[in-house]
């Protein structure tokens, strides 16, 4: 009975592992994400740059730039986890091999690398490239990413798995996942703000509780769902 | 729906028209006669919401049942949602020309039912993008619960957190949105505003009624036809 309790609690994390591998493994192989997303965030950073040229950006604003370059960046780029699915046919031998939760908790797991990997990247140049954007609160500025990108990778590849059943695939995505990181956007953009503009970091806690009740609702509601979508 | 209720909801709505431009509300600070918008603006949203509830329900009974009839229901619902939101919007934004000096300035409440604009025109775009018939119904009911979660994000957290100049906001009087839970209206209002909150209720029961109807013949006349 014990054995039967740890086997039905471990037994999708075993899942998640092996389907995170097996796309961990086939990206090193050929490293087709992260190529073209890093390429998207040198296209878009330039073209901010040459619309900005001799302007100083307000904090305030190069502040929002930021979360338009990483929300475009996720919707071109964390879609793929499940559309390469459907695109390669490979959803059918995944559907028999491994729990629904496993799939969607190893897509999580991986896209929540892939966003943190291509953060850590973007900011970097974000801050080499935009004079006027200096963090000021590192503590604030390092948890509204660490939840930030969390909850964008949680709600964008769920609907991922939505989209990746329609037609028109690529033009559906943006507009689906926009009203759902709506709430995520708007808090994380104002704690940015706030971190560029060196507040304590009790300031930014309405924030922090906004982002952390989303990651969780979101998360949670995902995983009820799932099955609903990835078996039909 | 019976002849009679069809009837009643007509001379209700006329009749509750007439008080709500008519009937003397005493003085309101701040609002004055403009506070009158509160008659129609508010039962507007509520069957907004109402229906987008209403449209989340059957999604949730179709993913039970599998029954395409929930399906059917789940889609009028969030049409009729949609037309009574854009209604809100409407009258919303005209009260704001003459009360805040702008059509749309981006308070708080205008963000939120513009998100709520945005969640229905993705979840008509979500439906004709998917062609088999259970899976377009599977789908857009997972759409419509994610959508319903992160909703109250908007319409109950950042307005009452961020300071807001539509009534109920921080740092303004409330008639109806306040965090005490009491309403703060005279009697004639009170009134007036709950025969029209039963009354819109009651046309968008009729409202959906129909629609749903022509929902189903349109979809036995396809499915004859294929």
């Amino acid at each position: 009975m014990k054995l039967r309790l740890v086997w039905a609690i471990f037994c999708p994390v075993k899942g998640a592992s092996a389907v995170f591998s097996k796309d961990l493994n086939s990206e090193l192989r050929t490293r087709y994400a992260l190529n073209s997303l890093l390429m998207f965030v040198v296209v878009t950073l330039s073209i901010i740059l040459f619309s900005t040229a001799g302007e100083s950006v307000s904090p305030t604003l190069s502040a929002g730039i930021l979360w338009i370059i990483i929300f475009f960046a996720a919707m071109s780029g964390l879609s793929r986890s499940f559309v390469a699915e459907e695109e390669r046919g490979t959803s059918m031998t995944l559907q028999l091999w491994v729990k629904p939760s496993s799939v969607l908790l190893g897509k999580l797991a991986f896209n929540s690398l892939l966003i943190y990997v291509l953060n850590v990247l973007i900011v970097f140049a974000y801050i080499l490239t935009v004079p006027s954007f200096i963090v000021q609160s590192p503590l604030i500025f390092f948890f509204t990413m660490l939840l930030g990108s969390f909850g964008l990778a949680s709600a964008s590849t769920f609907i991922a798995a939505i989209i990746s059943k329609a037609n028109s695939k690529g033009t559906l995505y943006p507009v689906l996942s926009f009203p759902i990181l709506l709430p995520l956007l708007v808090s994380v953009i104002d704690a940015t703000r706030l971190s560029v503009d060196g507040a304590a970091i009790g300031e930014a806690l309405a924030d922090f509780k906004i982002l952390i009740s989303y990651c969780v609702v979101v998360t949670t509601v995902s995983i009820v769902l799932f099955d609903f979508v990835w078996r039909d | 729906m019976a002849r009679w209720m069809k009837l009643l909801v007509g001379v209700w709505i006329a009749a509750v028209v007439t008080l709500g431009v008519t009937i003397p509300i005493g003085y309101i600070p701040g609002l004055g006669d403009r506070a009158r918008i509160l008659f129609f603006h508010v039962p507007m949203s509520w069957v907004a919401v109402l229906a987008f509830l209403m449209s989340m329900w059957y999604g949730i009974a179709y993913l039970r049942k599998r029954d395409i009839m929930n399906d059917i229901k789940s889609a009028s619902a969030a049409e009729l949602g949609f037309v009574f939101c854009i209604l809100a919007t409407i009258t919303g934004s005209i009260w704001a020309r003459f009360n805040w000096g702008s059509f749309w300035n981006w308070d708080p409440r205008e963000t939120s039912i513009f998100v709520l604009l945005l969640i229905y025109g993705a979840y008509f775009s979500l439906r004709s993008a998917l062609e088999i018939e259970e899976r377009r119904a599977s789908l857009s009911a997972v759409y419509s619960i994610v959508a319903f979660v992160t909703v109250p994000f908007f319409i109950f957290i950042m307005p009452r957190i961020t300071f807001s100049l539509h009534p109920g906001g921080a740092g303004s009087v409330a008639p109806i949105l306040n965090t005490s839970g009491k309403m703060y209206m005279g009697t004639n209002m009170k009134y007036v505003f709950f025969a029209s909150l039963i009354g819109f209720t009651g046309l968008y029961l009729w409202l959906f009624q129909l629609r749903t109807r022509i929902a189903t013949v349109t979809y036995h006349k396809h499915a004859e036809s294929a």
